[in-house]
């Protein structure tokens, strides 16, 4: 009778089986495929959020202008921040790591497919719950900081839609977190050791240690303000005591790594595309590594710099001053060795090595105008002015986003087995380039001149008006070359040009896997003999010192992935689809909803879906039936 | 081209390279997440104890009774005693002992979170709720998600013991309950934390 009811359960909690159409990417927990969905939404919230940039520029082109009011001006920057950081740069980079990490390792998936793919769902539908305040009576208007206690005052549920949103966001970065942490510490290749791990996955690795211990401080803080502003708390009510400075701390102790978070992974990308198009290893790989964990680590101790104008008192201002100087040397490192790799170094300036060259030469902009911030006196004169917006966007724009770009043309071919068009992509770039420069350069030039941050509009006749009309123009250009961009994935999709398997002569094992990898990634998991181990097997130390080819070398050792047969002739099992993880995702905004608008009931629905999805997920059988 | 090395399979899990177990580690880094959740809590804890203004209900003092939650501590250390009993029946493959320790460890989460919806009525009846002062905001958040942790692992443990009775645990289910067991262990020593430093540091 047991089984009667066993083969019952086995139905009803059967495995989807789909392998092509829609619904075969909404139950995938392919880590492959879940990269590409992480990376496609986020572009679309790049667009979003770019738009809001655009509107942005427009309202303060000129002096005393209308296109936004007040109010509708703090809910546009407020969400264009939202966007970028939590919805375009971290899954962007998430996304990345998704796609390349297992390949990267030689393994077959990530360790926890299906958590994966809850971190995926769990992070679109809270974006979308974000993005679903606009139709509900307003968005978030207090700064992507949400600074206390404004933020528990503003009337519209904007900031209640934050608290939570964000709170939703925070579970999926935390989910991916974990998993990523598991899947590199155990899902190794045999003789994968850590110092042969390719940087990106290093990066990888500590950009998840620091969302696993960033994202709860956050989450206290945004639970403070949620039952600050739900249930009648008054953390932050300093009629009673409240302490805004309380915060500031949490959400600079979260905010400050995660700074680190969103620029880490780029620099992993640029320490692999630099040594491909150099055809030279990464010059001084360890100090790379090392100098990786060593801003890992220090990222918790300069939180209180974006504090310095709150009155902390002259010890902590300079203990955090010193930190935050010393914390531009591990970055300083790697500078010096991306330039070290170039060097001596027989160039190809395709577009992933452009984006790279860009990288560099903006983050050392942006981190030179940051090193200005750590003085205190300086920092006084700089704090909430446009220098502190140019300083941002020249290292999470032309540091973050030029890094995950040269990453979406270096990848491209291996995703979807065609290059991108070299000559669009150029023209991105320096369109990007020019753009990006023309509306954030002169941001310096203002904040020094004193214009504020997050004012709606400026009166005429301060000397501001030229550079706020350059700046607009700016911005278009950056969304013309956006617009370069899409026409260039839509026209390369068409001509396909065949890249075959390793089409940059490049030297970590994700190029030995057929572009694009088949479903297991690697028929045979392979046995990692050296760093760079695919460069090794292609070529040998020739007699000159140069890098010789061995014989019937590169693309005939690829695994060419025919037969779906392992070495003991039995098939690869990979894990099945499953519903589950798209079930339990919807439960959390469905409570978030419910517990903005005070309805129990709703709270109570979201419980009930959050519990299918749990029990769902537990009780499915671990493969798909024949 | 290099041999790839055999890779053998043994049982349902492939091996690791570290030889951890995918799953405990995991936990432990959920848990090490954990460590900063509860210690945001407990710091904004710290900054509130001492500040109730004027007028704005009782102080932290006034309101505690020690024995009375020295009891109920007692009940939640007790629960991590049967969970070893509980990890140890079912390493012995001993399923009716590992469902006797495990319906009384969540019996006695039961009777630690009963306690504590009582200790917050009895407080809410003496003045302190969650908007009285910022010490009231602070403890019943802290505490609150305590509870709703003591909860949630309730909840799993009830849910192994479904399990096993529908067969459904599977050959690795001591996995399965020392990985329950590291959470509610973690929820213990929380709450010892959390006793100590709210409850029994004298406030002014």
């Amino acid at each position: 009778m047991a089984t009667v009811v066993l083969e019952q359960r086995r139905r009803i909690f059967s495995r989807p089986t789909a392998k092509t159409g829609w619904w075969s990417w909404m139950t995938s927990v392919d880590h492959k495929r879940i990269g590409i969905m992480y990376i496609v939404t986020a572009l679309a919230f790049f667009v979003i959020g770019g738009s809001e940039a655009l509107v942005i520029r427009l309202q303060l082109a000129k002096p005393n202008n209308t296109v936004l009011s007040a109010n509708a001006y703090n809910q546009f920057f407020t969400m264009h921040g939202l966007t970028m950081i939590f919805l375009v740069v971290m899954p962007f980079g998430v996304g990345l790591m998704n796609y390349l990490v297992p390949l990267m390792i030689g393994a077959r998936d990530v360790a926890f497919p299906r958590l994966n793919a809850f971190s995926y769902w769990l992070f679109v539908l809270g974006g979308l719950f974000l993005y679903s305040s606009f139709a509900l009576g307003g968005a978030p208007d207090g700064g992507w900081f949400g600074y206390a206690p404004l933020s528990t005052t503003l009337p519209s549920h904007g900031m209640t839609f934050y608290s939570i949103g964000l709170q939703i966001l925070g579970v999926a970065s935390l989910a991916g977190a974990a998993n990523f942490i598991v899947t590199i510490i155990n899902m190794r290749a045999p003789g994968m050791t850590l110092m042969r791990m390719p940087v990106f996955v290093w990066m990888s690795l500590v950009t998840s240690f620091l969302l696993l211990f960033a994202m709860p401080v956050i989450a206290v803080a945004l639970f403070e303000l949620m039952f600050s502003r739900v249930f009648g708390a008054v953390f932050f009510d300093p009629a009673k005591g409240g302490e805004p400075l309380l915060w500031q701390h949490l959400f600079w102790v979260f905010g400050h790594p995660e700074v680190y978070i969103m620029i880490l992974p780029a620099m992993g990308i640029v320490s692999e595309v630099l040594p491909t198009f150099s055809r030279k290893p990464l010059f001084g790989y360890g100090a790379v590594v090392f100098s990786g964990i060593a801003i890992g680590f220090m990222g918790w101790g300069v939180w209180a710099h974006h504090m310095f104008a709150a009155g902390l008192g002259p010890v902590a201002n300079s203990a955090f001053a010193l930190s935050t100087m010393f914390i531009a040397v591990p970055t300083g490192v790697k500078i010096f060795n991306w330039i070290g790799t170039m060097w001596g170094g027989s160039l190809r300036f395709k577009t992933p090595m452009l984006f790279s060259i860009g990288f560099v030469a903006m983050f050392i902009i942006g981190g030179l105008s940051g090193v200005t911030h750590a003085v205190v006196p300086a920092d006084a004169q700089q704090t909430d002015t446009y220098y502190i917006v140019a300083h941002f966007h020249y290292v999470l724009f032309g540091g973050a986003i030029f890094g995950l770009f040269s990453g979406v043309y270096y990848w491209w071919p291996k995703a979807f087995g065609y290059t991108l068009s070299e000559g669009l992509g150029k023209l991105h770039f320096w369109l990007m380039l020019i753009g990006f420069n023309v509306t954030f350069g002169p941001m310096h030039i203002l904040g020094l001149e004193g214009m504020p941050r997050r004012i709606y509009t400026y009166p005429d006749g301060l000397g501001w008006n030229i550079w706020n009309f350059i700046e607009t123009i700016g911005a278009f250009t950056i969304a013309a070359s956006i617009l370069v961009f899409i026409i260039n994935t839509q026209r390369s999709r068409r001509l396909r040009a065949e890249s075959g398997p390793d089409p940059w002569d490049a030297r970590t094992l994700e190029w030995s896997t057929p572009s694009p990898p088949p479903e297991y990634n690697f028929e045979q998991i392979p046995l990692v003999e050296s760093r760079d181990d695919w460069w090794h097997r292609k070529y040998i130390p020739g007699p000159s010192g140069a890098p010789v080819r061995v014989f019937a070398g590169g693309a005939d050792m690829v695994d060419e992935g025919t037969a779906v047969v392992d070495e003991h002739g039995h098939g690869i099992h990979m894990p099945s689809p499953s519903y589950f993880p798209l079930v339990l995702a919807f439960g959390l905004p469905i409570m978030g909803y419910g517990v903005i608008y005070k309805l129990w009931w709703l709270v109570g629905i979201g419980l009930l879906v959050l519990l299918t999805g749990v029990y769902g997920w537990v009780l499915e059988p671990p493969t798909a039936e024949e | 081209m290099s041999t790839p090395e055999q890779v053998i399979v043994v049982g349902h899990e492939p091996p690791t390279a570290t030889g951890l177990d995918n799953t405990k580690l995991a936990m432990w880094g959920f848990l090490g997440s954990e460590c900063l959740f509860f210690g945001s809590l407990i710091s904004t804890y710290l900054l509130y104890r001492n500040r109730v203004c004027a007028g704005c209900g009782p102080r932290p003092h006034q309101i505690y009774n020690i024995p009375y939650t020295s009891v109920s501590s007692f009940v939640l250390l007790m629960s991590s005693l049967t969970m070893v009993l509980a990890l140890a029946a079912a390493q012995k493959r001993d399923d009716r002992g590992m469902r006797i320790w495990l319906l009384a460890t969540a019996l006695l989460g039961m009777i630690f979170v009963g306690g504590q919806i009582f200790e917050f009525t009895d407080f809410y009846h003496r003045g302190l709720s969650l908007s009285t002062s910022t010490f009231g905001s602070a403890f019943f958040v802290l505490t609150g998600f305590h509870g709703a942790h003591v909860t949630v692992g309730i909840l799993m443990l009830l849910s192994l013991v479904a399990m096993s009775f529908l067969g459904r645990l599977g050959p690795d289910q001591a996995r399965k309950v020392e990985l329950i067991g590291l959470y509610w262990h973690f929820v213990d020593i929380v709450w010892i934390v959390i006793f100590t430093v709210v409850y029994l540091i004298p406030s002014k």
